[in-house]
């Protein structure tokens, strides 16, 4: 699809987002977990394009939800907060990914779910300071100084939530379609050949990884500032799975379709809750089963395939 | 939140499914509907864990809560209205609650929400009661901070927190083994078996210091295997073994334990083991200390009404083939403050409907009936629950270990005080505590 | 040594605890391992099957008991439990699923499996309750032996001591014995080692992996059926049996039987010498063997490097 197409495409998402949170108000608090979680995938998305996938991307996500939980207590700005933790992120991601990158398919995923559920056991263990399970409740927040409550919070994270996200979504796209974003490509196809190019697939991959472990950070910075509230269940592997199934149900094709994923992924669950409390997580997985295997390019494919036969 | 708290929203989630696409979502509107208008009926939404390994209590909790609302209907309702709950599964973790929160209260349109069980969710919604202004009863969560911490207008609890609960088992063991000299503890690894710990340790240190403490294990949450903590329990000789764990975890503590004869070699206090009773059955030996987070026990030997248990024990037993356990008396008891305080607010207003804000109003110093006694609000919003706690015994009347002579601690005996925090109090206790404890009452 | 002399004691009491945790955890494990080797799938569904075994297995053994059995007949009606399961979902899961997913990326074959994770839990809620269950005549009928220590003697159970780490023995030798002697065995190590190669030597590489998948589906039902007499069946036991069945799986060596085995070893001795050591580390114990072994050997203890084989 061109950029334009893509562009006036995620322009129309974001008002949509606008429109919905505006008339449903319940729906501001999902859609800001959506866009949340969305950003996280999109990290997961570029290690798609190499072919890795990552089972412990939930670690940066609850690593930069701390961050920013014990953060309100020394800064409670939250345009400081949220790029400190995905700072944070990216600093603990590089650290990790110089060990990570080295693995490939089935160990990388592995890996990365053994260093989440250390931290998962870490925040559980050092109970004094984290509050174990109960997890900590964040301070108040400032914006530009002003003090964040109510109904001014949640349009001003959601805010800042679709700016990071179309931010983010540009970049990526950027980079997708340079040099380097042909070389993350090169990594799944044939690797050797990028050693024989003279290019190092381990640090094309690292900046990939890199840059992932910021943007779930930035998602975690998010998803605590919507909850206000963080537990170590952030860092548990499920999520982790949770940020590759909605990669996988919105489609790796396009940068939208992480976001389309997750607002598909956070609706269907709030209403299989809704309609049947004790089997959501059923009907959650009969729908990613259908896409899978009668749309395996995820919800965008269906998108771009129509839009093609159009 | 004022938008909000004037605001509730006329579309369901259900009438949302069935308007396909967006344009049916954002036609819905902000229709208004007055503060005060009296409701066609009363919605409940109650947060309960439907998945994962704490449904054991979950279950049995939206169990009693659909058969005391059906009870409520057909007694003609609160204050003349049908009841309706609404059920929201804290399974998923608190953000998934937290927005199941908000709609509830912004789309559902609930006039009270009942939650939770897991401290966390309640951590994370009691600042929501206040943020949205909807009266919130807390009717399970054990963390003593919330109300520690912090003041809420909109969040009450229902029945006691864990300080009572764990301090009374702590007492009654006092009573009964007062030359124990050494004690190991076995809790799952997170928030509740630490908290939990920490206070009897805290606890203990003020009434009885010097008891060595042999070994402190925290396997993780929802282990299976206690192999490695058994062995090692048997081979220290502990004279005492705390655990604080429920649900599967105790279960399987408590077999593994009596395969393993370690129930021989020590007295257990298992301030939880009320709701694993009827599970473990006979494995349990007699002799060792139970507790059940309250006052509560289908067969409590000094009940405020006896009629009422008898009614409750044995409707909840002919619909559920089971006896209630703790989260059932929890739920009887959040459902009876529901009726107490709506009736309350009715009544203030002479018959009108109350805004949500004389609705919270109308719980601060509520006292309701519980299934055994009664339960009173104090100022800060916790409950002031009596506490039961006995030992086992093995009756030919019933398939699984009963209760005897139990001890009924006086809810403010063993509260910490408005305005305190429990580490702080807890150091303060005096020996002569032990002394002055209610007389034990025999299983009859 | 004079630390041997006070501790050597009770090392030998970690070790038998240790070997019985092993035994539990290779039971699981092996199944997955098998199943990865020939199909390249990492099945995520396997912790449900575990789950199911065990609760199959206590409900018929109840059933059984029920109807005037012998305390004896539990053991064989544990392991009937387990190949009825195996029997029934395995062949149905492959056919109608895994089948059609065979060509789709790997990724994909893995979120299949993990929606079918998310279905069955709720399944298995809904067939049988949230009510702890557990079947414990086969380990009363065996009662206990006491081990000496010191002029003390500690208790253990038959169960634990004899019977779980036999059948995990038992397990490994058939296994071993069938994939390198039998024509089946060498059938199942040729599509291992690679698909299309043994599929041009005439392998029905479709019939191998159905049965491969069946018996992985009956090794993770008899890991559940093993442990129902002495654990609470509970609903979430197949997720954390899962995540620690990957552990095994990618320190082994994927498809590597005797590395599972030895991997279950070193996780089981690790986390029972924790408790006595360290109790406050043994929920990490079995990640941070698995981030040693790999940081030292990437391809798993007994991976080989390039080449993949049973």
């Amino acid at each position: 699809m061109s950029r334009r197409a893509e562009t006036l495409l995620a322009l129309a998402g974001a008002a949509l987002v606008v429109g919905l949170a505006y008339a449903v108000p319940w729906l501001r608090f999902v859609l800001t977990i959506a866009l949340a979680k969305g950003l996280a995938v999109l990290g997961i998305l570029l290690l798609l394009r190499a072919g890795q996938v990552s089972f412990g991307h939930a670690l940066y996500l609850a690593l930069a939800a701390y961050a920013v939980a014990f953060g309100t207590a020394v800064v409670p700005e939250a345009l400081l907060l949220v790029p400190a933790a995905g700072l944070l992120a990216g600093l603990v991601g590089l650290v990790i990914g110089l060990f990570v990158v080295r693995y490939r398919e089935i160990f990388f995923g592995m890996l990365n779910l053994a260093l989440s559920m250390v931290f998962y056991s870490v925040l559980e263990k050092f109970y004094a300071i984290t509050h174990g399970a109960d997890g900590i409740r964040l301070g108040p927040v400032t914006f530009l100084g002003l003090p964040l409550a109510g109904e001014t919070a949640e349009w001003t994270v959601l805010g800042l939530a679709l700016v990071l996200v179309l931010g983010f979504g540009a970049l990526v796209r950027v980079a997708l379609a340079s040099p380097w974003g042909e070389a993350l490509a090169g990594i799944k196809t044939r690797e050797t050949r990028l050693d024989f190019m003279g290019v190092s697939p381990r640090r094309v991959l690292l900046i990939a990884y890199v840059a992932s472990a910021v943007m779930a950070g930035c998602g975690g910075a998010l998803i605590a500032l919507t909850t206000r509230h963080v537990t170590p269940a952030l860092a548990y592997w499920t999520t982790s799975g949770e940020l590759v199934f909605i990669a996988i149900l919105g489609g790796a094709g396009s940068v939208l379709g992480p976001f389309l994923g997750a607002a598909a992924y956070e609706l269907t669950r709030v209403y299989a809750a809704a309609l049947v409390a004790n089997a959501w997580q059923a009907v959650l997985g009969i729908v990613l089963l259908c896409v899978i295997v009668f749309a395996p390019g995820g919800l965008w494919g269906l998108i771009a395939r129509r839009r093609r036969a159009a | 939140m004022k938008d909000c708290d004037a605001t509730r929203m006329s579309l369901t989630r259900r009438a949302a499914l069935g308007t396909i696409g967006v344009g049916g979502l954002a036609l819905s509107g902000r229709l208004a509907q007055a503060q005060g208008a009296k409701p066609q009926e009363i919605k409940v939404g109650i947060a309960t864990y439907l998945s994962g390994p704490a449904s054991v209590f979950g279950v049995p909790g939206r169990q009693t809560a659909e058969m005391l609302f059906d009870e409520i209907n057909a007694a003609g309702g609160i204050a003349g209205i049908k009841v309706r709950p609404i059920f929201v599964d804290e399974g998923p973790g608190v953000d998934h609650v937290v927005g199941e929160y908000r709609r509830l209260v912004q789309n559902e349109g609930v006039h009270l929400v009942f939650a939770a069980i897991s401290s966390a969710d309640c951590l994370a919604c009691a600042p929501l009661a206040d943020e949205l202004k909807r009266p919130t009863l807390l009717w399970d969560c054990g963390t003593q901070r919330i109300f520690e911490d912090n003041r809420y207008s909109y969040a009450f609890r229902t029945q006691a927190n864990a300080t009572p609960e764990i301090l009374a088992a702590l007492l009654y063991l006092l009573k009964v083994k007062p030359d124990f000299k050494s004690i190991a503890v076995i809790n799952q690894d997170y928030a509740w078996g630490r908290d939990s710990w920490d206070i009897f340790r805290t606890a203990l240190n003020t009434l009885k210091p010097g008891v060595k403490v042999a070994a402190e294990l925290f396997p993780r949450f929802g282990a299976t295997d206690f192999s490695t903590e058994v062995t090692r329990v048997l081979a220290l000789r502990p004279d005492v073994v705390l655990s604080t764990s429920w649900g599967g975890d105790l279960d399987a503590l408590i077999r593994q334990s009596s395969d393993r004869k370690l129930f021989e070699r020590a007295t257990f206090v298992m301030p939880l083991a009320e709701s694993s009773l009827q599970r473990v059955g006979k494995a349990l030996p007699a002799g060792h200390i139970v507790g059940a987070r309250g006052d509560h026990w289908f067969l409590h030997p000094s009940p405020a009404d006896p009629e009422r248990l008898k009614r409750f024990t044995e409707s909840y037993r002919s619909r559920f083939n089971a006896y209630p356990i703790y989260p059932c008396f929890h739920m009887a008891q959040a459902v009876s403050a529901m009726k107490a305080g709506i009736e309350k607010a009715v009544a203030a207003k002479g018959g009108g409907w109350p805004t949500d804000a004389e609705l919270a109003a109308a719980f601060k110093g509520l006292e309701f009936p519980s299934p055994t006694a009664s339960v009173r609000i104090r100022e800060d919003g916790q409950g002031l629950e009596n506490q039961l706690i006995g030992t086992t015994l093995h009756s030919d009347r019933y398939p699984f270990p009963v209760l005897t002579d139990m001890v009924v601690f006086p809810a403010e005996s063993v509260t910490t005080p408005v305005g305190q925090k429990s580490a702080d109090w807890l150091k303060t206790l005096s020996p002569e505590m032990v002394a002055k404890l209610p007389q034990a009452l025999a299983f009859r | 040594m004079s630390w041997f002399a006070e501790n050597g004691l009770l090392v030998g009491l970690a070790l038998l605890d240790g070997l019985s945790y092993a035994a539990a955890v290779f039971m699981v494990a092996v199944g997955l391992n098998l199943v990865f080797g020939v199909m390249r799938v990492l099945n995520v569904a396997h912790g449900s099957l575990y789950a199911i075994g065990g609760y199959a297995a206590a409900s018929l053994g109840l059933f059984v008991a029920s109807l005037g059995a012998p305390p004896w007949a539990g053991l064989p009606v544990l392991l009937a439990a387990a190949v009825l399961v195996g029997a029934l979902l395995g062949p149905l899961i492959e056919r109608l699923l895994l089948r059609r997913m065979q060509d789709q990326e790997p990724v994909l074959q893995l979120l299949v499996t993990f929606a079918l994770f998310m279905i069955l839990e709720d399944l298995q809620k809904l067939a049988f309750g949230v009510q702890p269950v557990v079947f414990d005549a086969p380990l009363k009928w065996l009662g206990t032996v006491d081990v000496p220590f010191g002029a003390d003697a500690i208790p253990f159970t038959a169960y634990q001591l004899y019977v779980l780490p036999g059948v995990a023995l038992a397990t490994l030798a058939i296994l071993a014995v069938v994939l390198r002697y039998t024509l089946v065995g060498r059938m199942v190590v040729a599509v291992t080692v690679d698909r299309e190669a043994a599929r041009a030597m005439g392998i029905d590489a479709a019939k191998v992996t159905l049965l491969t998948f069946t018996a992985g589906a009956a090794l993770a039902a008899l890991g559940g059926a093993l442990a129902a007499p002495t654990v609470s069946l509970v609903p979430g036991v197949g997720a954390s049996t899962i995540v620690l069945s990957f552990a095994v799986v990618a320190t082994a060596g994927l498809g590597q039987i005797e590395g599972a085995a030895v991997a279950a070893l070193l996780i089981g001795l690790g986390r029972s010498f924790a408790v006595y050591v360290a109790p406050e580390f043994e929920v990490v114990v079995p990640y941070a063997i698995m981030v040693t072994v790999l940081l030292f050997r990437p391809q798993g203890l007994f991976g080989v490097a390039e080449t993949r084989r049973i």
